[in-house]
C-alpha cells in the first residue's frame, strides 16, 4: 500500500463513518434477533488490504472510538479489534490468499475473535450477572449475520482505498499466468 | 531488511497491546470523575451532534429494514394481541367492580402522596444512538446536565422503567438499560408485595431475573413487578416506588431455594425512540418513607 496523507485520511474516514454508521443505524436494526457489528468486518478488511501493522493500528483506533462513544471500559474493544486486524494482516502477508471468498471467511473469523474475545475479557474482568445460554446463540447469530455482510464491507473498503493498493492477488496471478512470469517485463 | 521489518511489526504490536493494557488498568483504577472518564465525556460531547444528525438522516433506512421485519412478525403479533384483548376484556370487567370498591376505600385513607409523574419533573429526550454489545446495553440521549439530568436518575418510557443515567455531559447522556450486565434495582411484586431485586440476564435483553425474594412461592406467573422505591432514609433508592418494570413470564424450579423467576420487561429495549428522565426522583418517595 502507498502511504501518504491521503491514504491515511481515507483510513480515518472509513473508521469514522463506519463507527458512526454502526452506532446510529446498524446497531438499531435487528436481523435474526441481533444487530450486525461492522467493526470487526472493517478491521478485517483493512488488515487484508493493507497488512498487519495497518490492521492492528486501525483496530486499536476503531476500538478506542467505540469505547469512548459508548462510555465503555477504555482499551477493551481496542485490544480485541487490534488482534483481529493483526491476524487478518498476517494472513495476507504470509499466505497472500487469492480465493474470491477469502474476505468472507476472514470477516467471519474476525467477528468470532471479537465476540469471543470480548466475552472472555468480560469474564476475566469479573462480571457478576448470570450469563444466559442465549449469549452463545447471540454470538453465533452475529457471526452468521456478519458473514453475510463481510463481502460488501470488504468491497466498499477496497473501492475507497483502490488508488493506494497494489494489484490484488488474483489479478497478479492471472497476469503471471498469461505473461509467463510474475512481472509483465519477464515477457521481454 | 526483512529483520528490520519483522522487528518494526513486533514493536508496533507490542506498543498497541501495552497501550490497551495501560488504558484498561487506568480506567479501572480511577474514580467516576477521573481524567479518562472526563476525556470520554468530552469526546462524546464533540461527536454527539454528528451522531444525532446521522441518526436522523439514516432513520428512513432503519424504518425500511424495520418494515420488513414488522411485516414478517405481524401475523404472529396479531394472534397474540387477540388473545391479549380477550384477557383484557375480562380484566376490565373485574377492575370496574374493583374500582367502585376502591373509591369507597380511598375516601377512608388519606394518601400522603400523589401518584402523578409530574412530581418527578420528567424531561423528555430523543434516543440517537445505542450500543450493540451484549455486555454494555446503553443508549445515548440528547438531554444532559444543562437540562437537569444527573447520574443515576431513573429513565422511563410510556411502558415502564427503561434504565438509569450512567454518565452525563452538558448536552447529552448515556443511559444504562435494564438489560445491562451491571444494572440492578430493588423491586416488589405488585400483587403479593414480595420484595426482591431485578437483575439482567446477560445476552438476553428480553429477560430479567426477579431474585432475592424471601417468599418466592407467593409470586405467580403474570404478576406485575414494580420498583420498590425508598425503604430507608439512610439509603434512599434513586428509583421512585411503583414504576412498572415487567411481568413474570415464567417460573423455573419447584423448591423455595432453587426457584428462578423470569420477568419480561414492559419496555421494549430494542425499540426506543423517546424516553423520559425523572430529574427529581426523590421528590415523592421521601414523603412516603415508612418510619
Amino acid at each position: 500500500m502507498t502511504w501518504n496523507a491521503t491514504s491515511v485520511g481515507r483510513l480515518l474516514a472509513i473508521g469514522l463513518v463506519g463507527g458512526i454508521l454502526q452506532l446510529t443505524t446498524v446497531s438499531q436494526v435487528a436481523i435474526f434477533g441481533v444487530p450486525a457489528d461492522l467493526s470487526p468486518l472493517l478491521v478485517a478488511a483493512i488488515g487484508l488490504l493493507c497488512g498487519s501493522i495497518a490492521g492492528a493500528c486501525f483496530g486499536f483506533g476503531l476500538g478506542l472510538f467505540m469505547d469512548t462513544l459508548l462510555a465503555q471500559t477504555l482499551g477493551l474493544t481496542s485490544l480485541v479489534l487490534l488482534t483481529a486486524g493483526y491476524g487478518a494482516g498476517r494472513l495476507r502477508e504470509l499466505r497472500d490468499p487469492a480465493h474470491a471468498l477469502i474476505p468472507v471467511a476472514v470477516g467471519a473469523a474476525a467477528t468470532a475473535t471479537a465476540a469471543i474475545g470480548f466475552t472472555v475479557l468480560q469474564f476475566l474482568l469479573g462480571v457478576d450477572g448470570p450469563v444466559s445460554l442465549l449469549l452463545v446463540r447471540q454470538i453465533l447469530m452475529t457471526i452468521v449475520l456478519n458473514t453475510l455482510l463481510a463481502m460488501p464491507v470488504y468491497l466498499a473498503c477496497r473501492r475507497v482505498l483502490a488508488r493506494f493498493l497494489p494489484d490484488d492477488p488474483r489479478r497478479r496471478r492471472r497476469r503471471a499466468y498469461t505473461t509467463g512470469g510474475l512481472s509483465p517485463l519477464s515477457r521481454a | 531488511m526483512y529483520d528490520r521489518q519483522v522487528r518494526r511489526r513486533r514493536a508496533v504490536l507490542l506498543a498497541l497491546v501495552a497501550c490497551c493494557l495501560v488504558l484498561l488498568t487506568a480506567y479501572f483504577g480511577e474514580s467516576s470523575d477521573g481524567p479518562l472518564r472526563s476525556v470520554q465525556t468530552g469526546a462524546m460531547e464533540v461527536v454527539a451532534p454528528v451522531q444525532e444528525g446521522a441518526n436522523r438522516a439514516l432513520k428512513p433506512f432503519r424504518d425500511l429494514f424495520g418494515w420488513f421485519g414488522d411485516t414478517l412478525d405481524a401475523k404472529d403479533e396479531r394472534d397474540k394481541l387477540e388473545a391479549e384483548r380477550d384477557r383484557l376484556r375480562a380484566e376490565v370487567a373485574r377492575l370496574q367492580s374493583a374500582a367502585s370498591e376502591n373509591d369507597e376505600l380511598r375516601d377512608m385513607v388519606d394518601y400522603a402522596r400523589g401518584s402523578g409523574l409530574d412530581a418527578y419533573e420528567p424531561v423528555t429526550a430523543r434516543v440517537y444512538s445505542r450500543s450493540f454489545s451484549s455486555w454494555y446495553e446503553t443508549i445515548e440521549i440528547n438531554k444532559g446536565s444543562s437540562d437537569g439530568v444527573a447520574r443515576n436518575q431513573p429513565v422511563i418510557n410510556g411502558k415502564g422503567l427503561v434504565g438509569k443515567v450512567k454518565t452525563v455531559s452538558d448536552g447529552n447522556a448515556v443511559v444504562m438499560l435494564l438489560s445491562d450486565s451491571e444494572f440492578g434495582v430493588s423491586a416488589r411484586a405488585a400483587a403479593s408485595g414480595q420484595p426482591g431485586s431485578i437483575l439482567p440476564v446477560a445476552g438476553s435483553p428480553g429477560d430479567l431475573l426477579f431474585d432475592l425474594v424471601p417468599e418466592a412461592k407467593e409470586v405467580r406467573k403474570g404478576d406485575s413487578i414494580v420498583t420498590a422505591g425508598t425503604i430507608s432514609d439512610r439509603l434512599p433508592s434513586p428509583f421512585p416506588q411503583g414504576i412498572p418494570i415487567g411481568q413474570v413470564k415464567r417460573i423455573e424450579g419447584e423448591g423455595e431455594l432453587d426457584r428462578t423467576i423470569h420477568v419480561a420487561p414492559f419496555a421494549d429495549m430494542r425499540d426506543l425512540d423517546f424516553v423520559q428522565v425523572l430529574t427529581k426522583p426523590t421528590a415523592d418517595a421521601r414523603a412516603s418513607t415508612t418510619p
